[in-house]
């Protein structure tokens, strides 16, 4: 049996790799990758704990999770898409209309 | 050294091999791949932990569905390679020893305060899986409302990525 605290310390670090590669990437692409990342991290904790009290709720809060992931990646992929036709790069620093 | 312990670490270890390869990696392609690995040993994980449901979910909608969407995107785009950004002093100096310090005492205090799971979880009694039965059953009883909510959530996902991807004219 694994102890959970494994399970949190790896969601832990997986959660920081993800807020470095968010700050430190360049392309909106693998930034939502990052976001991505982060989101399963989340969701690894989310699990540990549901085994460490036998509960049923943490689980069903990572199905709400994907879900929402997934709706995520649809529109922000969408409006990458469209970033990418107008701005003809997908590199962060060219997207700085609203930047003071 | 049992076998869930081995399988943890070495799941475990791919999956932090797939985030450092995610930000390591230049081409957008490579991060995508090394982001399958992470998930795909996430799932492994999930087994491990008796989430059958959640461990199918996560490779059948995260590894598959996402993550083509991912791919078919970056090959769309026809993305290159990424420029780097050059470090400000700021960052150097200050925000990567304080990230390691945060993470460094995020890692300890999480160390020192297991005993509660760890007394529930009654001290290397291995407990059943999760049944998908009872997943669901929480799910349409309990959690109703917040399902039907999802099913609208994904309506409007729907709508928007239609919206964007028209063309205008």
């Amino acid at each position: 049996m694994v102890p959970i605290s494994y399970y949190l310390v790896l969601s832990g670090v997986l959660f920081g790799l993800g807020v470095i590669a968010f700050i430190f990437k360049r392309n909106i692409i693998t930034i939502f990758m990052a976001i991505e990342l982060m989101l399963n991290a989340v969701n690894l904790a989310f699990v540990a704990f549901a085994r460490a009290w036998n509960q049923l709720d943490g689980l069903v809060f990572v199905f709400f999770v994907i879900v929402v992931a997934a709706a995520e990646a649809a529109v922000g992929l969408a409006i990458v898409i469209v970033i990418s036709q107008n701005r003809r790069s997908l590199n962060v620093e060219d997207v700085n209309l609203l930047k003071f | 050294m049992n076998l869930p312990l081995i399988l943890f670490f070495f799941c475990g270890g791919l999956a932090v091999l797939g985030a450092i390869l995610l930000i390591v990696a230049r081409e957008p392609i490579h991060s995508a791949l090394s982001l399958i690995l992470v998930m795909v040993s996430l799932a492994i994980l999930y087994l491990l932990l008796g989430a059958e449901f959640i461990a199918a979910v996560q490779i059948i909608v995260y590894a598959g569905a996402v993550m083509v969407l991912f791919v078919f995107v970056i090959m769309l785009l026809n993305a290159g390679v990424e420029q780097r950004t050059n470090w400000s002093k700021m960052a150097k100096y200050a925000g990567m020893p304080l990230g390691i310090f945060l993470l460094l005492e995020i890692t300890r205090w999480i160390w020192r305060s297991t005993a509660g799971p760890q007394a529930a979880n009654g001290a290397g009694a291995v407990p059943a899986a999760f049944s998908t039965h009872d997943l669901a059953m929480a799910l349409f009883r309990q959690y109703l409302f917040p399902f039907e909510a999802t099913s609208i959530l994904i309506l409007i996902a729907i709508l928007g990525a239609l919206v964007l991807a028209k063309r205008s004219e």
